[in-house]
Order: structure tokens, then sequence, then C-alpha cells
């Protein structure tokens, strides 16, 4: 009878330490979950097809229902208005990037269904450079290029 | 601690528009102080906008989003006083969450 019960214990305490160990291991991973949603080596990645391949998006094909709304000269690089918008059903990602950028890839937009395709932000511009929105739209890729002239470079020049 | 976020949100013929400013200097990492030292990177780095409890735009950004950053976007559905939440958190690891109402 007494075996029993501290047999019974054991195995109480034994569930009891598996389940501590899976909430240390839940709070220990939650910083670095939240960090790993960032996409580093898309964000790191220099070149536009780089860039592309970090993102998942191969070689994206142009696009005539993407439109990128900005003026054709920006006179602060370090605050150049777009608004990226997507004529292109089902579309799921808009992302900005800018050519000549150290790296290229500017930001990143992940919609839900409920959101109408169109974003405007504010990005910064080393020099006059391609813009480039790049859309997924039902598991595809898609990009329209504007080119914005800097006259004013955004980083200290 | 950041400095709030300005959050205005409108409804208007069953679509929401939010427009977002945030306050954050947003450090490119390129460049360098007066001793010539290169500034390391601070940048926002995720942000996720709510709508009535649910996640309806979530956004990853490089240090090329401008400083004190700016988002504008439309939700359809929504109506006066839902309530819009907005977090973002940086690179190093400091977060700031604010709420507004949609009128």
């Amino acid at each position: 009878m007494n075996t029993n019960t501290t047999r019974f214990d054991r195995r109480q305490i034994l569930k009891a330490a598996s389940g501590l160990g899976l909430v240390a291991l839940g709070t220990s991973m939650v910083p670095s979950m939240a960090f790993a949603a960032w996409n580093k080596a898309a964000f790191e990645a220099k070149g536009m097809s780089d860039t592309y391949n970090a993102l998942g998006a191969g070689s994206p094909s142009n696009s005539n229902d993407i439109q990128i709304v900005a003026s054709d000269i920006a006179e602060n690089g370090a605050v150049v208005p777009v608004t990226a918008v997507s004529k292109i059903p089902n579309t799921e990602q808009i992302s900005i990037l800018v050519e000549k950028n150290p790296s290229a890839l500017a930001a990143l937009f992940d919609l839900t269904a409920d959101v109408v395709p169109e974003i405007t932000t504010r990005i910064k511009m080393g020099q006059t450079s391609n813009v480039t929105v790049l859309v997924k739209a039902g598991g595809k890729y898609y990009t329209a290029t504007k080119e914005i002239k800097v006259t004013l470079g955004g980083c200290g020049g | 601690m950041a400095n709030p976020m300005k959050i205005r949100a409108t409804n208007k013929d069953g679509i929401t528009e939010i427009k977002i400013l945030m306050n954050h200097e947003m450090e490119t990492g390129q460049r360098k102080d007066a001793s010539g030292n290169l500034i390391p990177a601070w940048f926002i780095n995720e942000v996720n906008v709510d709508l009535n409890g649910k996640s309806v735009l979530k956004a990853e950004w490089g240090p090329s989003v401008s400083k004190n950053p700016y988002m504008a976007f439309k939700v359809k559905g929504g109506k006066a006083g839902d309530k819009v939440v907005c977090t973002w958190t940086d690179n190093k690891g400091d977060k700031r969450t604010d709420e507004a109402t949609v009128s």
C-alpha cells in the first residue's frame, strides 16, 4: 500500500515535471519565434534577384495591373511617399523594393482578404533608382517598376 | 519607451481607412557619427494591425522605411466604434502598442 502511493506520487511528479518543461520551453521560444517571422535573409539580400530568391519569388512576371503612385522626382530621398496599388485578384502580399539601395527590400506587407490591396508608406532612397512593387497573388508573383529620381540622397548625401 | 503612435481610422461607405504614424528613429546602420564610428542599425521590423481583435495586416520592414514611419491602408468592413490596435517591434526587441477607435 505504501509503495503504491509513492509510485503514484512519483508518476504525478513526473507528469507535473514534464508539464513544467513544456511551459519553460514555450516561454523560452516566444521571443525567438517573434523574430523568426522577420525574413532576415530577404532584408539583407543585396541585388534584386537575390531578394526575389530570398522571398521565394523566383523570377516574377511583369503586370500592368500593378500601379505605383509616386512622384517622378523626389526632392528628399529620406522621405519618398509611395503608394502601391494591386488590381490582381487574391493579392496576399505587397513588397516594395528599391533597386539601388544597399538592401533592395524596403517593406513587405501581408494582407488578409479584407484589406484593399492599396498601401501607402514612405521609404528612403540613397539615389535615383528603379522602385519595384512585388505582388504575391494566388501563390504567384508579379512586379511593376517605376523610376524615381532623387535630387537629395536619403543617407546624408 | 518610445513615443506614442498617431492612429486615425475613419469609416466611409463600409470601408475603414487606417492611417498610422509611428515615432521611431529608423537608423539604417549605414551612417557614421562625428568620430567616424558606424551608428548601429535600429529600426522597426515588425508591425501588426488588428481591427476589432482580428489581425488585418502584418508588415515586415527593413531600415529603408523612412524615419517616423507612416502607413495607410483600407479595410473592407468595420464600423464606427471599432477598435484599431497597432503593435510594432524593433530590431532591439522594443515594443509599443497603441489603439484608436474608428470614427
